[in-house]
């Protein structure tokens, strides 16, 4: 009530709400700032492309928590490294790999998964808290590694960057059916012949490398906004085999292009912004998708859409 | 098709965990086209055979070959139709896309042309056709279990496995499942090795009967196998088969509830 007064009387100064929003949207100099972050376009797109791909596997395989618990582990690893001066994305790759191993081998029941998910994610959230509090350096760099920072990657990392993805890439496209299978039809993938706990522990060692991958760009704890968001918008449009995972790496490179242009003149961290692209994305999808299922994509959808090209 | 074996056969076979023994001594032979109902109470090996047949499970002793070829994992000459799993709405994987996952899923690669005509050929031949793009956690149980079907189908399998297909069924679904099955075995030739513990739906398809019990095991027809003096011999304690209306009931000893064998035998 005393909010809404206040603000009606115009309680909230002018001069205070101008300068909220220059620091969060600011294009002054923009060509300029757009030459300093170009290392992070191409990481983010990158990003994008990779997050989009095992999002749609986190969606078939139930694993959200776990990309969460992960990510946590990478900040742990990752602030370790900050730590002891070594290469922080080596970190960050050391913590999520050994979570994701972890909880790949002990968890395959989602019972026992979730509770290993949540005795592991506190212990690593706890000793990156510990590391960065013996840290001496500058606190932002603290801060870049929960929440994400804008030039996060420079041209050295880029590199290494690069090459993670095109593992995670390329395992991801080896295993592609025989994954997929193994996903949504378990027990026949397993009559079948396909290795399906090998596909697993071989799947949680690639998200591992995607979390990683992530922290860099928009922080641990804003990872699933890449992984998760855009494979879940993709499939409340669509249930198509090919047409999800493209979507889902389309709005997860708009997420993460766009939350980079965006953030580049503002003096807020990178993540706001990418969070917000990736759930007004998923609001969108949501209502076409509960449309689409009011409209009848339950029922015989088939036969519907051929009658809806010959009638007006 | 590889010649000169059974869809299915079993000699001597035998499965132990440990020191328990689970079955042994089992001879079958499936005919081609042939519909083997396999009963039993819980823990009496139903699972265990199926997946010593799908080569998940090694045999402790004795031989168990499919058209002549030991048990293997993957083979392509058995379909299987596990059982009924709910399969959630979001899943983004449709009738069709579950079908050809049967025919290539196995394979390494993200798959080239989609073998279309395969999986509308076989999704018209358990009458899906209506639902090919229909996301699968959108469908009823029956139309699910349609869809296993058409799956198990795929490869041309010589045997069929049906593992509780239909669990959580409504008994309209259960009759057109079943007659489903019966019908597509007499026009492919391909022998169905049925698990249940509900005779009644499949009694009017069954040839022969495999009961599996803690004492022992029976193989012959309803009519052979479904009486109280063998059961009451398989199970070691008093039961009684009650027939009414072409409807087999089956009522242990002292205790009066029909269907509940696992009750009786706990």
């Amino acid at each position: 009530m005393s909010l809404l007064s206040a603000a009606g009387l115009g309680g909230v100064p002018q001069a205070v709400a101008d300068d909220w929003w220059t620091r969060i949207f600011n294009f002054a100099d923009y060509g300029e700032l757009l030459g300093l972050v170009q290392h992070s376009l191409v990481a983010g797109a990158v990003l994008g492309l990779v997050g989009g791909l095992v999002g749609v596997f986190v969606m078939q395989r139930d694993l959200a928590f776990a990309v969460h618990g992960i990510s946590e582990l990478s900040f742990a690893g990752a602030a370790a490294a900050l730590l002891l001066s070594i290469d922080v994305m080596l970190g960050a790759v050391l913590g999520s790999v050994v979570a994701a191993v972890v909880i790949g081998l002990l968890g395959t029941r989602a019972r026992d998964r979730n509770s290993i998910i949540g005795v592991l994610m506190p212990f690593g959230l706890g000793l990156g808290v510990l590391f960065l509090a013996l840290y001496p350096g500058r606190a932002a760099n603290k801060f870049g590694l929960l929440t994400g920072q804008i030039v996060a990657v420079d041209s050295t990392r880029l590199s290494l960057f690069l090459v993670i993805a095109a593992v995670v890439v390329a395992g991801l496209l080896v295993m592609w059916r025989p994954l997929t299978f193994a996903s949504v039809d378990p027990d026949v993938a397993a009559a079948r012949g396909v290795p399906t706990r090998a596909l697993g522990i071989g799947f949680m060692l690639l998200l591992g490398l995607a979390v990683a991958l992530a922290v860099q760009v928009v922080g641990a704890l804003l990872v699933l906004s890449l992984l998760i968001t855009p494979a879940a918008a993709a499939t409340r449009v669509s249930a198509s085999p090919v047409v999800v995972p493209l979507l889902s790496v389309g709005f997860a490179v708009t997420s993460a292009v766009g939350g980079i242009l965006l953030a580049l003149g503002g003096s807020v961290p990178i993540s706001p912004y990418v969070t917000t692209i990736s759930f007004v994305i998923y609001a969108v999808c949501r209502v076409l998708g509960d449309a689409r299922t009011r409209r009848g994509w339950a029922r015989r959808a088939a036969a519907g859409e051929h009658e809806g090209t010959i009638a007006p | 098709m590889s010649e000169g074996g059974a869809p299915l056969q079993l000699e001597d076979a035998c499965l132990a965990y440990g020191p328990r023994t689970v079955w042994s001594g089992l001879d079958l032979t499936l005919e081609p086209g042939e519909f083997l109902t396999v009963l039993g109470p819980n823990g009496s090996g139903k699972t265990s055979l199926l997946r010593a047949v799908l080569g998940l499970t090694p045999l402790s002793g004795g031989r168990l070959t499919i058209l002549g070829e030991p048990a293997r994992r993957g083979s392509r000459s058995v379909g299987y139709i596990p059982q009924q799993r709910l399969v959630d709405p979001s899943t983004p994987v449709r009738s069709r896309d579950l079908v050809r996952l049967g025919l290539d899923g196995d394979r390494w690669g993200v798959g080239g042309r989609s073998p279309r005509d395969r999986v509308d050929g076989l999704l018209a031949a358990v009458g899906a056709s209506a639902y090919a793009d229909v996301p699968l956690g959108m469908l009823s149980g029956g139309e699910q279990q349609r869809v296993r079907i058409a799956q198990a189908l795929g490869t041309e399998p010589a045997l069929l496995l049906c593992d509780e297909p239909l669990l959580s069924l409504d008994l309209r679904h259960q009759h057109e499942v079943t007659a489903l099955i019966d019908a597509l075995r007499r026009e492919r030739g391909t022998a169905v090795m049925f698990v249940t513990h509900e005779i009644n739906p499949v009694l009017p398809y069954t040839d022969r009967v495999l009961y599996l019990a803690p004492a022992g095991h029976a193989i012959g027809t309803p009519d052979d196998v479904l009486t109280s003096e063998r059961l009451t011999a398989l199970y070691g304690t008093p039961i009684d088969v009650l027939r009414s209306r072409g409807r087999v009931v089956i009522v242990g000893g002292d205790d009066d509830h029909a269907h509940h064998l696992e009750e009786v035998d706990e």
